[in-house]
């Protein structure tokens, strides 16, 4: 079977929209009916954190919305079990999920990228697990034909792409800022530039993620990105009382 | 026993066995391949070492002594104890050794601007110190609940010149302080050093914060062979990440007669909130390494407890993990409860105040000498002085300040 990540870049002709929650937040309920609504609100691709204690790499948005989820009984488990119950009634838009080695390795890697890829999941994005540590992640997740995705950052240099690219696969993703989730929107022509340096170097799509807010970034850095992400923006509507997350989805998407 | 020369470990990408590593954000990958390049140009030239020996020297105030603790001896009745004096280090603990080393490293980088993590503020007053000393700008990171039982050293910092920035995730704590710290250098990485306080987090810090800290076992093994003709026959060190515990321990590796034993903090019991990761915990990845760690079984990190601020971490340094595995060293635990005891007894005994960290120590030499010859001999890392911790043990005495 393709994989649904290919099969929606082969299909497109615009960027695609990545949207970003954190299985389980503010509980499983609420968490899997945001996840439930995402594609038809315009969704292309769908990144699910996997709530850690200890989210290095994110800002408060997120690490909040990981506690959440923690404090409200998600698990490893329950995040398969929202991927599966989303499956059933959507066949054909990619998960990827999103999350820190720990909980992956606890899991058992082989046993977790098994469970996900019947589950129904495309993609893994492991933050702290670098090209030069994720053989075990990588030979497992190749047999079971799920993605796992690569980083490069702003700090990435010519040199350093040499190690990524080779383990690449699905996508490339960007992270537009050195920094944090949820930070300060990025230098858009600094982005650009590099970007257009990386493409030299690979056919792999491109996304670009962290720090995108709202319609107007996703505007600006569409122009020349195959992807973008948006996260934490997601994260904060859904948490406002009069929060309406279909239609903040469908403002992004209408950016493209 | 698997080959455990002084030198061979870690690996070339920072294993020690299956601990250690880097695992860390790839925004982080180039800079953290650029320290381990920078350590390894700096650890072959002489004019960095001849620099920092001269800095352990007038600055430090090293060799510390090796204090044969003769009262101690005599009331526990047994082995022959000596501390190794790092208490007696400007600033007040072993920690200074560590923080020369790397403020020496970001200078030859051209970085112009540190961070730090710290649990007992030891390791922040210790940067502070550098960063004073060598005129950079300095941004400790500390737990909130570690800043409210660790005012002296907030203060101290301050005066130093430092900023210092609470932490207020998790239980503000050691840890939550490593995690802000990270996400700081993610976003400055391009003039920041982090001068982690530790043997812990990824390539290469905990051999390179091992290297610094051997010159407390370096002098130990000399001083006592000196002293009495012979090595010691146990190690003993307290352990919140392990670097005080490496570095008294690193030299002896490949001496088989001589035991070692590391002291992790047993808060209030290894059934109930502790921060033994080795009694208590199981290998995990957290912060830039592979290690034991305290978690559930779905790899959530659980809160660590322990009096003492320096090893209130669910965490410990790769080597440790690997010395557990391979049993070249053997790890014990001491609840807040001895080492409050411990605490009393070396001050009254000794007319040394040692910190609450070293006090874990303290505490196993008193199961220990008991139990030993008269003529055996133990090393104990007397690694800090307890002025900080004068609040937690008045409150724990019933006594207001
Ligand atoms: C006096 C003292 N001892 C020990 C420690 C624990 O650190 P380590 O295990 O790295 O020596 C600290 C940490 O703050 C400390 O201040």
């Amino acid at each position: 079977m393709t994989n649904r990540i290919d099969a929606t870049f082969a299909k497109l002709d615009r960027p695609a929209l990545i949207t970003f929650i954190t299985a389980g937040d503010p509980d499983i309920k609420k968490s899997q009916s945001i996840l439930d609504l995402l594609p038809a609100s315009g969704a292309d691709i769908i990144e699910l954190g996997m709530p850690f204690t200890d989210p290095m790499a994110d800002g408060p948005v997120i690490q909040a919305a990981a506690l959440r989820a923690l404090d409200s009984g998600a698990s490893m488990k329950t995040t398969l079990q929202m991927v599966r119950d989303f499956r059933k009634n959507n066949t054909d838009t990619p998960i990827v999920l999103m999350g820190y080695a720990n909980p992956v390795y606890q899991y058992g890697m082989d046993v977790f990228v098994r469970d996900a890829s019947a589950a129904g999941v495309d993609g893994l994005i492991i933050v702290d697990l670098p090209p030069e540590e994720d053989d075990e992640l990588y030979t497992a997740s190749k047999a079971a034909n799920v993605h796992l995705i690569k980083l490069v950052t702003p700090t990435t240099s010519d040199e350093r792409l040499k190690t990524v690219l080779p383990k690449a696969s699905g996508f490339l993703y960007y992270v537009s800022i050195t920094g944090i989730t949820g930070a300060a929107s990025a230098d858009v022509s600094a982005v650009k530039n590099h970007v257009e340096s990386i493409r030299k170097a690979t056919d792999l799509p491109l996304a670009i993620g962290f720090g995108i807010k709202g319609p107007d970034d996703v505007r600006q850095f569409a122009a020349f990105a195959d992807a973008v992400v948006v996260g934490s923006a997601i994260v904060s509507e859904a948490q406002k009382p009069d929060g309406d997350v279909a239609t903040f989805v469908k403002s992004l998407r209408s950016a493209l | 026993m698997p080959d455990l020369k002084k030198n061979s470990l870690p690996d070339e990408r920072g294993h020690f066995g299956i601990y250690g590593g880097r695992y860390v954000a790839e925004t982080l990958m180039p800079l953290i391949l650029d320290v381990e390049k920078a350590w390894s140009d700096a650890k072959a030239d002489a004019k960095y070492w001849a620099q920092f020996d001269e800095l352990m020297r007038d600055y430090v105030g090293r060799p510390s002594p090796m204090y044969f603790a003769e009262p101690t001896t005599k009331k526990l009745g047994g082995a022959k104890v000596y501390f190794k004096r790092d208490e007696l280090n400007h600033t007040g603990s072993h920690k200074i050794n560590n923080t020369i080393g790397q403020i020496l490293l970001a200078l030859r980088m051209g970085k112009t601007r540190i961070i730090a993590e710290t649990g007992a503020g030891q390791h922040g007053v210790a940067t502070a110190t550098v960063c004073a000393r060598f005129g950079l700008p300095c941004t400790v990171f500390m737990g909130a609940t570690d800043i409210e039982r660790q005012k002296p050293n907030v203060f101290r910092m301050k005066l130093l010149g430092a900023e210092v920035r609470p932490v207020t995730s998790g239980a503000g704590t050691l840890k939550d302080a490593m995690n802000e710290a990270m996400r700081d250098w993610v976003t400055n990485v391009h003039d920041t050093f982090y001068i982690i306080g530790t043997v812990a987090g990824p390539h290469p810090y905990p051999a390179m914060v091992r290297d610094f800290q051997s010159v407390i076992g370096k002098e130990a093994r000399a001083q006592i062979l000196e002293r009495e003709g012979r090595l010691p026959d146990l190690l003993i060190a307290a352990i919140g990440g392990g670097s005080n515990a490496m570095g008294l321990f690193h030299p002896f590796l490949d001496d088989a007669s001589v035991k070692i034993q590391g002291v992790e903090a047993g808060g209030h019991g290894l059934h109930h909130k502790h921060a033994a990761s080795l009694t208590g915990g199981k290998p995990g990845i957290l912060h830039g390494n592979m290690t034991y760690l305290l978690q559930s079984n779905d790899g959530q990190i659980t809160e660590a407890h322990s009096i003492s601020a320096g090893l209130d971490y669910p965490g410990i340094g790769p080597e440790h993990s690997y010395l557990h595995d391979t049993k070249r060293a053997e790890y014990v635990s001491i609840t807040d409860d001895e080492a409050l005891d411990a605490f009393k007894m070396c001050t009254q005994l000794e007319g040394i105040i040692p910190a609450l960290e070293p006090a874990h120590a303290y505490a196993q030499v008193m199961k220990m000498a008991p139990k030993m010859k008269k003529d055996d001999i133990i090393v104990m890392n007397l690694c800090g002085r307890g002025d900080k911790d004068i609040f937690t043990v008045a409150e724990r005495f019933g006594v207001t300040l």
